[in-house]
């Protein structure tokens, strides 16, 4: 039998082993200390979500039955809708139902909003990721570059590029966007996400057009969707680009006036080295702050890209649903998107402790 | 060194940027595609109204084109002609001597897109059902007085082939089959759609998102604010050029525009004014305007004292520059239009003696007792063209001492407000069911009860105008077996409305349907429910 840490006698377990333990104690308590985070966030939001969304002078009965229902068929409307009940009771019935993983029903596309979502949510996933990785790949380098090389030339057109993007409103660069490369230079394919000709050609597996059209190797449809997003795709990324360059810079400027630096460069470390080892080093865990900010705020959903590129996404999906009082709507894209929010904090605290030493 | 190493990263940046460049170039520069199939049409507009693809719950405007296109009804209203009715399923139809009941006689050999035989059943049981359903769509038949409580006895299948409509009262025959002509009218297949049925809801859940009809096209998919796509029913009783028609739900007009251009749309149906003229200019797309069964009017609320002087009203109406709003303001899209029917329909009155004249305005205004004017709200919606009419009219009320403080809202917030009769002034439109002038004498010029507590909340009751009068002129006009004596009460009433009326009615909307060379053949109708398909041609 091998003798129990705790057993009068036994020979007290080796640091290596105590650390573990305690570290594995840590790491339970962190997750426990998220989910709870998760939990509490998510339940605050639902009720302020529900309750604005009861309040607001919006009447959902009209979007059900229309202006000129009789009054049997607007009374049956709202006490299908459980609108003759209580207010506390009506949260607690769509909260239990939400517990079982019923989101309901929606109003206006007549779907559970669950398939809603899973169908506008990847629409969105899909653009603001590419937006991002544009964002990242442009930006980053721009800003990074733009502090070293401080009021010079490339400075200058970073400014400029942060200025334009932070004055000129996504509306008119779309635009301007689709008149010069689909009306124009016939580059990208007009508003939509595919044209009507491949609509429903691949299944949705992932809701992703440009991934579904991969696994199923339909070559066309993945041209064509690759076509319609890569302009929505490039004028968020734009924006994103503007944004991270901005704040990049800011903080390499920062850096790059530490003593550190002056240290670096006295002891002869060659200026690359100095600047995307040591400076870029010490900006990681900010600017990674900033991507998920970014991120996040672009999954959101962009309301105006969306409807200028007619790009069904979570964004165009609340907003309409926020006008019609399509409570159900709202309260589950509402749910997705705090989640994924809160699911983009998470990962980024986890990145910390990668990328931190301080933070583990 | 620092300025090489510098500049090195400068470079970085600008090969990685020419490397997208490239990469986007090489990946995007594929053509995109030029134009649509030819036995393919592709109309941009706006599909955000559809919560349901059921006729016996739609009751908005696109979602009832959808339903006209896809079911079948007895008859339809001939769109040269509006008091001539061409048989749809019917073949022949007769009005009882008493003008209470109508029978249809049935075509044969009728099938549904399910290969299911189309019966006199089917007809009883479609209508029966919009109005056991009791959704939106009922109103249209309770207006020949078919309620929950009767209809089972007085809808019904004679045989087979035959099937008779009895209405609770004697109304104009052109006013019945005005009705039964309507979507909710429209015949279900019953046999899929029992299929389907969950509680009792005569597969009411189902047909939300599914289709059961006899009509020129089939649904083949719908994804709600996206596209709606619709497949030639080969089976049709006559023959149909299109082979697939897709309604792609392009929120911009100048989205719309773009698709239209580059051959990616072969209809726009949401332009704006300026985008018309100029791709009318260009030769691009050619553009009609057909009148539409929607006005856009102002809704006094006589609730509010000074509002209910009939002075007031007339000098509002004298205070208004419809000229100068048409021609600046909404173009080709409304034309001025100051009766209550709208252009087009059996009675319509077209006089529009309102103009600017301030001086008069004034006068009526000291008349009333309010010399210098008053305050007052208007509730707008959002949204082009009701805010910018808003602001015109707030100018030119302005000129008659009146302050005008506009309340923005969305559509549904400010209709709330309407509806509870908690408006001061209400910009808004109304839109006929159905190419009866009924459909807006009731809305306008009926009001049974007006109490707080009525059930009957048309425009004359939100703005708590108590008309006992007009009330009886119009379900007399109603009754009235004459087309042409039906043709000169409502003329009579329009006259006593625009000379006293809480309502100033502004202007009548436009539709411009916009088509590429060679697409022709759309018919379209006064109201969304009589846009056909049928007909369409693309060279």
């Amino acid at each position: 039998m091998t003798p129990d840490a705790t057993t009068p006698g036994a020979p007290p377990p080796a640091p290596d082993a105590r650390h573990a333990a305690a570290r594995r104690v840590r790491v339970v308590l962190l997750v426990l200390r998220w989910l709870l985070t998760l939990a509490l966030t998510l339940a605050g939001l639902l009720l302020v979500t529900f309750v604005i969304g009861r309040k607001v002078p919006i009447d959902p009965v009209l979007a059900v039955v229309g202006d000129r229902a009789s009054a049997s068929a607007y009374a049956a409307a709202r006490a299908q809708l459980g609108l003759d009940r209580p207010l506390a009771l009506q949260f607690l019935l769509y909260a239990r139902d939400v517990l079982h993983g019923n989101l309901g029903m929606s109003l206006l596309t007549s779907n559970p909003v669950i398939d809603d979502i899973r169908r506008v949510f990847p629409a969105t996933l899909e653009l603001a990721t590419l937006s991002t990785l544009i964002g990242v790949l442009v930006g980053v380098p721009l800003g990074v570059v733009a502090a070293a090389r401080h009021n010079r030339w490339i400075d200058h057109v970073a400014r400029f590029v942060g200025l334009i993007g932070n004055s000129v409103p996504v509306f008119w660069l779309g635009m301007m966007g689709l008149l010069l490369f689909y009306a124009k230079l016939h580059w990208v394919s007009g508003p939509g996400r595919i044209d009507p000709l491949f609509d429903g050609m691949v299944d949705a597996r992932t809701g992703s057009l440009l991934i579904d059209s991969l696994i199923a190797r339909e070559w066309e449809v993945f041209f064509n969707a690759l076509s319609h997003i890569a302009l929505p795709a490039a004028i968020l990324g734009y924006y994103s680009v503007a944004y991270l360059s901005r704040m990049t810079r800011s903080f390499m400027l920062d850096q790059l006036n530490h003593e550190y630096i002056t240290t670096a460069r006295a002891k002869g470390v060659p200026e690359r080295r100095v600047i995307w080892v040591h400076a870029f080093g010490n900006i990681a865990v900010p600017l990674l702050t900033v991507i998920a900010l970014s991120y996040s705020y672009l999954l959101e959903g962009s309301v105006l890209t969306e409807i200028v590129f007619a790009w069904p996404g979570i964004g165009s999906y609340l907003t309409g649903a926020l006008l019609n009082a399509d409570m159900n709507a709202v309260l589950g894209s509402t749910l997705v998107i705090g989640a994924t929010f809160i699911a983009l904090n998470l990962l980024t605290d986890a990145l910390y402790r990668v990328l931190d030493p301080r933070v583990r | 060194m620092q300025k090489k190493n510098g500049w090195r990263g400068a470079r970085t940046v600008v090969a990685f940027a020419a490397l997208a460049t490239v990469a986007a170039a090489l990946t995007l520069s594929r053509p995109a595609t030029a134009a649509t199939p030819k036995d393919m049409l592709v109309i941009a507009t706006m599909l955000d109204e559809f919560s349901t693809l059921d006729p016996g719950e739609v009751y908005e405007l696109m979602p009832e084109e959808y339903i006209a296109n896809t079911y079948d009804r007895l008859i339809r209203v001939d769109l040269k002609d509006p008091s001539h009715f061409n048989g749809d399923v019917a073949q022949s139809w007769s009005t009882s001597p008493d003008g209470l009941t109508f029978t249809f006689r049935l075509r044969p050999g009728l099938k549904f897109h399910s290969g299911n035989p189309l019966t006199a059943d089917d007809v009883a049981w479609s209508i029966q059902r919009t109005v056991l359903l009791d959704k939106g769509a009922a109103a249209v038949l309770q207006g020949i007085g078919l309620t929950k409580d009767n209809v089972l006895k007085n809808v019904k299948k004679i045989d087979d082939a035959t099937v008779s409509v009895t209405t609770d009262r004697r109304y104009a025959p052109t006013f019945v089959l005005n009705v039964l002509g309507a979507w909710p009218a429209s015949v279900v297949d019953r046999k899929l759609a029992l299929e389907h049925q969950k509680n009792g809801d005569f597969g009411n859940d189902w047909l939300r998102t599914h289709e059961a009809g006899s009509g020129a096209y089939r649904l083949v998919k719908w994804t709600a604010n996206e596209s709606l796509i619709l497949q030639r029913n080969d089976d049709y009783r006559t023959p149909l050029a299109m082979k697939r028609i897709v309604l792609r739900h392009v929120p911009e007009a100048a989205g719309q525009r773009l698709l239209l251009e580059n051959g990616d749309a072969d209809v726009a149906r949401n332009l704006s004014p300026d985008d018309i003229a100029a791709l009318t200019k260009s030769g691009k797309a050619k553009a009609v305007g057909v009148p539409q069964a929607t006005l856009l009017y102002l809704g006094l609320n006589t609730k509010n004292p000074t509002l209910a002087k009939p002075d007031v009203q007339q000098a509002i109406k004298w205070l208004i520059d419809y000229d100068g709003i048409q021609s600046n303001i909404v173009k080709t899209i409304y034309k001025v239009h100051q009766t209550f029917i709208p252009e087009g329909f059996l009675g319509a009155l077209n006089e529009n003696p309102y103009h600017q004249d301030v001086a008069k305005a004034k006068a009526l205004l000291a008349k009333a007792g309010v010399p210098n004017g008053f305050q007052v709200t208007m509730d707008v919606r959002s949204g082009y063209p009701y805010g910018e009419i808003a602001q015109a009219i707030q100018a030119n009320l302005a000129q008659g001492g009146i302050k005008l403080r506009i309340l923005s809202g969305d559509n549904k917030q400010t209709l709330a407000k309407y509806r509870a009769r908690q408006h001061d002034i209400y910009i808004g439109e109304w839109s006929a069911d159905y190419i009866d002038p009924h459909s807006n004498a009731q809305g306008f010029a009926w009001n049974p009860d007006n109490s707080d507590g009525s059930s009957y909340k048309m425009l004359a009751w939100r703005n708590s105008w108590n008309i006992p009068q007009l009330t009886k002129e119009t379900d007399a006009a109603l009754a009235e077996p004459s087309t042409q004596k039906r043709a000169q009460m409502y003329q009579a009433m329009q006259r006593e409305m625009l000379a006293n009326s809480p309502f100033v009615i502004l202007f009548q909307r436009v539709s411009q349907v916009a088509t590429r060379p060679g697409v022709s053949g759309l018919e379209v109708g006064p109201i969304n429910d009589l846009v056909s398909y049928r007909q369409l041609k693309k060279q």
